[in-house]
């Protein structure tokens, strides 16, 4: 954890020094602004994906489909609110009442979390495979839910779930730390934490000692929809409406990379939740950085990948090994 | 020891039934869906799919995944485009340095996943993101193709019987097919991917060069995506910076329905072959139909995916069994 604290800590110290008005916050109709309340607020999707995603990675595991659930999730909700006629769910009677809207959503995620798990857990498939199934049919469902159409609704209750705020504090922020914090008490509170830590470092030696690892998969898988699903509500209430092609769309990367950043193992094992919403504030802070100083956006993918593949290099014990080798070396 | 073999081909032999199973099911209910042409554009139209694929047979036969392979046909696109059309290079050369930043690539991801043990997901994502940023920053815009030479490949076929014509891209398509599968099956490199994918402590106890076959096979799949991205940019006459998005999941569709084991060691660059047609002909069949919408497609292939898997969960199970 401590390498992304010391990047964080030098992107914010040069935008201290080169990128004016950075770190300026005022307070307008009783909502904070600013370009560090921005960066929270931008990263909130991507928090959320990771604290699911590394509780998937702890047990060894992988969640490829999140994008594609928060698109699905959007397409739900999207329809149930602005009720196209020949849509699917008009059957379902939620009415205009928003906690029904969002439970059934939420329902729909939970569903997509499960449908993996049961993949993982039950018919053994691999982690990629199993979720990569999700990955390609789900962006193709949630077209179908939308009948391939841009779901456009006007919902102000509903669309303060991303774009409003409470106490100051817009409430994508507040729903990515409540996440955050449910499991982390959860995660070290509970057994829960220490039982996926086992799933992920010794499947055998774990189920040898008693904890049914199925069930732990399971669950793990399901939370990770639930994320997603709650991400993909704040997106499709950000925008206002549900574009089944490009919601969340390479999300997933940015999550699992989130997770690398933050020192969680991608083999599985110990798994960091405060290291995985730095290594997602890193990255958001990088490409509001990037797009301040005017640079071209697309240099963030760039430097996204060489960042990747840094932190990947040093985590690998082969690297490790030679680094250190080599110190020896020059010492003697 | 027969019924083992039986069982060892059960995978190519359900691709090969579901595939003819298709094609007459298509074939009975669309008007002229049997016709030479139809069957002559499955290879045209999924070329760059088929190129792709069979690149990623190898990467997956050694237990591996490439994910940049979808990033690789945008930026090799948009790189021959820029060259040739804003820069007036010779297309040839275009297409020769198109190729070189594959196998770099290709170079780059074999050598963190061979020599650090990097998780070959991670390092091809981070590949992915590399293609898609350089691409875009070559150009966001699409940038149409006009140069006469590439325009006479685009349009460049030779006649057969029946109304049917082979255009470049598909006579390309089948070369790589043909090397493929004479790679994989009589060359100690083609023997050394197996033995990676059946067990790599193993394979380097036979003394197998396995870091260098690794490398190779990323090469090889970075120059494949690479061609894969020329050929597209041919078809389509233009090059896009996000051309070819989510292809890497329509390639390992293809891959994995081809009756490839993910897990790698058991697999075959035919079946690829025989996925990519299941893939064209689902197409296809939902552009006959008429009223299905393209997302039907998405669908139908995760459908089938889920099925193959569970079938090959199966197989694998079966085989414990046996051997147990």
């Amino acid at each position: 954890m401590a390498i992304p604290l010391i990047v964080l800590a030098a992107i914010l110290l040069f935008d201290l020094f080169f990128t004016p008005g950075f770190f300026s916050l005022e307070i307008r109709d009783g909502r904070l602004y600013g370009s560090l309340i921005d960066v929270v607020n931008r990263a909130a999707p991507v928090m959320l994906l990771s604290v699911g995603m590394t509780l998937v990675i702890a047990t060894g595991g992988v969640d490829l489909s999140v994008g594609a659930v928060m698109a699905i999730v959007g397409a739900t909700s999207a329809c149930l609110i602005a009720k196209p006629s020949g849509s699917i769910l008009s059957g379902i009677p939620v009415g205009t009442s928003i906690p029904a809207i969002i439970a059934v959503s939420l329902g729909v995620a939970l569903i997509c979390g499960l449908f993996n798990g049961v993949l993982v857990s039950f018919f053994s498939f691999q982690p990629i495979v199993a979720t990569l199934l999700l990955m390609v049919a789900g962006r193709g469902l949630a077209q179908l839910l939308t009948d391939g159409q841009i779901i456009i609704f006007t919902n102000p209750g509903f669309a303060s779930m991303g774009s409003g705020a409470w106490f100051g504090i817009p409430i994508p922020i507040w729903l990515a730390v409540g996440m955050f914090g449910l499991m982390g008490l959860l995660s070290r509170r509970t057994n829960l934490g220490l039982f996926v830590e086992a799933v992920g470092s010794n499947p055998v030696a774990s189920q040898l000692s008693g904890i049914n690892a199925r069930t732990i998969k399971l669950a793990v898988y399901a939370i990770c929809g639930i994320c997603a699903g709650i991400a993909g509500l704040i997106g499709t209430a950000d925008i206002k409406a549900a574009d089944a092609n490009n919601a969340g769309l390479y999300l997933e990367l940015d999550a699992i990379l989130a997770v690398a950043i933050g020192g969680t193992s991608m083999a599985g094992g110990r798994f960091t939740l405060a290291g995985s919403l730095i290594g997602a504030l890193l990255m958001q802070t990088l490409a509001t950085t990037i797009f301040a100083r005017g640079i071209t956006p697309e240099a963030t993918l760039v430097l996204k990948a060489l960042i990747v593949v840094g932190v990947c290099l040093f985590q690998s014990p082969r690297f490790q090994a030679r680094f250190q080798h080599r110190q020896a070396g020059a010492q003697g | 020891m027969k019924r083992l073999i039986t069982r060892e081909r059960l995978p190519i032999l359900a691709t090969s039934i579901v595939c003819l199973g298709l094609y007459l099911l298509s074939g009975f209910n669309f008007e002229g869906f049997f016709s030479l042409r139809v069957a002559f554009n499955f290879l045209t139209d999924n070329a760059f799919l088929g190129i792709i694929a069979v690149g990623l047979t190898f990467v997956i036969l050694t237990g591996g995944i490439d994910l940049s392979v979808g990033a690789m046909v945008g930026l090799s696109g948009i790189l021959v485009a820029f060259l040739v059309d804003s820069k007036h290079w010779n297309p040839i050369a275009a297409m020769a340095i198109a190729l070189g930043c594959g196998a770099v690539l290709g170079l780059m991801h074999g050598y963190l996943i061979a020599k650090f043990e990097l998780a070959p997901f991670l390092v091809t994502l981070a590949g992915l993101f590399l293609c898609r940023g350089l691409a875009l920053w070559i150009s966001k815009a699409s940038i149409q193709i006009k140069d006469p030479l590439m325009t006479d490949m685009a349009s460049f076929h030779v006649g057969l019987p029946g109304g049917a014509s082979l255009s470049l891209s598909s006579i390309l398509f089948i070369a790589v097919l043909l090397i493929a599968i004479y790679a994989s099956r009589q060359t100690t490199f083609g023997r050394a991917v197996f033995a990676i994918g059946g067990g790599k402590q193993s394979a380097v106890l036979m003394g197998l060069r396995v870091p260098q076959t690794l490398i190779l096979v990323y090469m090889l799949s970075g120059v494949c995506s690479a061609l894969g991205g020329i050929v597209f940019a041919i078809y389509t006459s233009s090059g896009n910076a996000i051309g070819g998005t989510g292809m890497e999941l329509d390639a390992i569709a293809a891959v994995v329905v081809g009756g490839t084991l993910l897990s790698g060691g058991y697999g075959s660059i035919l079946g690829t072959f025989l996925g990519v047609l299941i893939l064209a002909i689902i197409q296809t069949a939902i552009t006959f139909q008429g009223t299905l919408s393209s997302w039907w497609t998405k669908i139908a292939i995760g459908t089938l995916l889920l099925i193959f898997m569970l079938m090959q969960r199966g197989i694998v199970k079966a085989t414990e069994r046996t051997t147990a």
